[in-house]
């Protein structure tokens, strides 16, 4: 056998190695490329409305100066109901499919069901809420916006709960079940324990997710411009007016727009960046 | 021969429709450590698995026949399954510290179906530790975290956390198949002095261990149980070709 540097088959090898490692980091830079640029063009064009009166001052008619403190402060109650309601439901619907649902055909079809949820375009679940709340209530409202963000977190947190327990190994179930620990103190002592951080990430990757949905909110808590934190009026919140006042024609308003897309990016990457530090750990 | 802790009566499982344990007839002496030996996949894990019912976690297995401990069937009986889980302790192959302190792995077990006061909850903590010959080493770190030991220490943790509920009976499923030497003649030596208050069933592929720490050795081979009897019997003198070939190595 030739071994030597000269072997043919392993010059081959070594050029194909060449080959895909260059393809590989090109794929990488071009990506990214657009998310850098992305990040900087925010950054550029919001550092300009970045300053206190963004937070302190409501958001102006056309020519005016204000900030976006009713949008942020109605994104936040928005966001947090959804995540209170959503959080919940999707971490019990998770446990059911990775701990109980290991027989019959139940788990399998709603794991399905979950993954279709999952990849439904958010403006679907908005036009559903609108159907079946807002028509039926004759006004948009702070409830109606939670109660589409929740449904776009329960499918993300029924993944994630489902996949972290599942990556719990069943050694660890065995030993608690053998020391005569029913199961659902195996699942809250044990399962969930070990795939603790995982599941917290799952809920933090739900909350970067609605923080920045548009189109559920369009069609259920509209939007306000005044300050309102009655859940039961429509409501401000950031993605509405950042498309309200991008589109519009007057200069103010764009600039706030750029702010408040800059805020939302600053948020979710802090979330993900926190996210990530969990899951380490 | 020593009174038998449990008696297995024409036991049948199956994996699915696989065929896995094949009408095996067994008595467990009380007080004793049993060996189960044979090649990989005869089925000596799987019959250990039967004793404390730990393949129910699985729907696709199911065991036919009979597991008597006392007068009580352990797979019909209408008694709660954690209840006979709790009376027959069982360590695993791999170490399986809980993602919790190296004190609450113990206690974790002991709370199912005790309310001790913290102190004498210590007392307990203690005895376990000090039987699985850990105590000296973890005294001062309970509070740690029970994965952060050392893979032998992960093991004596786990073997004190069978023994801190006081069960009747222990299974160990090649408890040092992951350990050093030095941590397997630890694990040797507990087995030992273990059987004071236990009665001990060891899977092992390990014929020296096998040989060193039981008193009763069972040869299994493709879900039969071809031969059992005293382990210097078995040893020295079997009774089938068939175990004197794997016995001796030149087999399996």
């Amino acid at each position: 056998m030739n071994t030597g540097a000269a072997n043919p088959v392993y010059q081959r090898r070594r050029r194909t190695n060449a080959i895909m490692m260059g393809l590989s980091g090109a794929a990488l830079a071009f990506g990214l490329f657009w998310l850098v640029w992305i990040i900087a063009v925010l950054l550029w064009e919001g550092a300009a409305a970045l300053r206190p009166a963004l937070f302190t001052q409501m958001t102006p008619p056309p020519g005016g100066d204000g900030g976006l403190a009713n949008a942020i402060v109605g994104s936040v109650l928005m966001a947090g109901i959804g995540t209170l309601i959503g959080t919940p439901v999707g971490i019990l619907a998770g446990t059911y499919l990775a701990e109980y649902g290991r027989r019959g055909w139940l788990a399998p079809a709603t794991r399905f069901i979950n993954d279709v949820l999952l990849s439904a375009p958010s403006i679907v679940i908005g036009l559903f809420i609108y159907a079946v709340y807002v028509a039926h209530g004759k006004h948009f409202s702070g409830w109606a916006g939670s109660l589409a963000l929740s449904i776009i977190v329960i499918p993300v947190v029924v993944r994630t709960t489902d996949d972290m327990l599942k990556l719990v190994p069943n050694s660890l179930r065995e030993a608690a079940a053998a020391l005569g620990a029913p199961t659902w103190k195996v699942v809250t002592m044990i399962s969930y324990r070990a795939a603790r951080a995982g599941i917290v990430t799952g809920v933090l990757l739900a909350i970067a997710r609605i923080s920045g949905e548009t189109a559920p909110l369009l069609f259920t808590s509209l939007n306000n411009q005044f300050w309102s934190t009655d859940m039961n009026r429509p409501m401000a919140n950031l993605p509405v007016v950042i498309f309200q006042f991008a589109m519009s024609p007057y200069p103010d308003w764009q600039r706030l727009a750029w702010g408040g897309a800059a805020l939302i990016t600053l948020f979710v990457l802090g979330v993900n960046i926190a996210a990530r530090a969990l899951f380490r750990r | 021969m020593t009174p038998a802790k449990l008696q297995v009566r024409e036991l049948n499982f199956y994996y699915g429709r696989f065929h896995a344990l094949k009408n095996i007839n067994l008595e467990i002496p009380e007080k004793r450590v049993t060996a189960f030996i044979g090649p990989s996949g005869c089925g000596k894990s799987t019959l250990l698995r039967t004793f404390n019912r730990m393949f129910e976690l699985y729907p696709e297995q199911t065991a036919e026949g009979k597991v008597l401990m006392g007068n009580e069937d352990i797979l019909t009986s209408k008694m709660d399954v954690s209840l006979i889980r709790a009376k027959i302790g069982m360590v695993f192959q791999k170490p399986t510290p809980f993602p919790m302190s190296i004190y609450d792995n113990i206690a974790f077990g002991v709370r199912l179906f005790e309310n001790l006061s913290r102190a004498r909850m210590d007392e307990r903590v203690e005895w376990a530790l000090t039987k699985a010959a850990l105590w000296r080493e973890v005294k001062d770190k309970l509070n740690q975290s029970g994965t952060s030991l050392s893979g032998g220490q992960q093991q004596r943790l786990c073997i004190a956390r069978g023994i801190a509920v006081k069960p009747e009976i222990l299974l160990l499923d090649e408890p040092c198949s992951a350990l050093d030497p030095i941590s397997t003649a630890k694990i040797e030596e507990l087995i030992t002095e273990l059987k004071n208050d236990y009665t001990v069933v060891i899977v092992t592929h390990n014929m020296q261990q096998a040989a060193r720490v039981s008193d009763y050795t069972a040869y299994m081979y493709l879900g039969e149980l071809v031969e059992f009897g005293e382990t210097e019997q078995i040893f020295m003198k079997p009774a089938k070709q068939q175990t004197e070939d794997y016995i001796t190595g030149r087999f399996g």
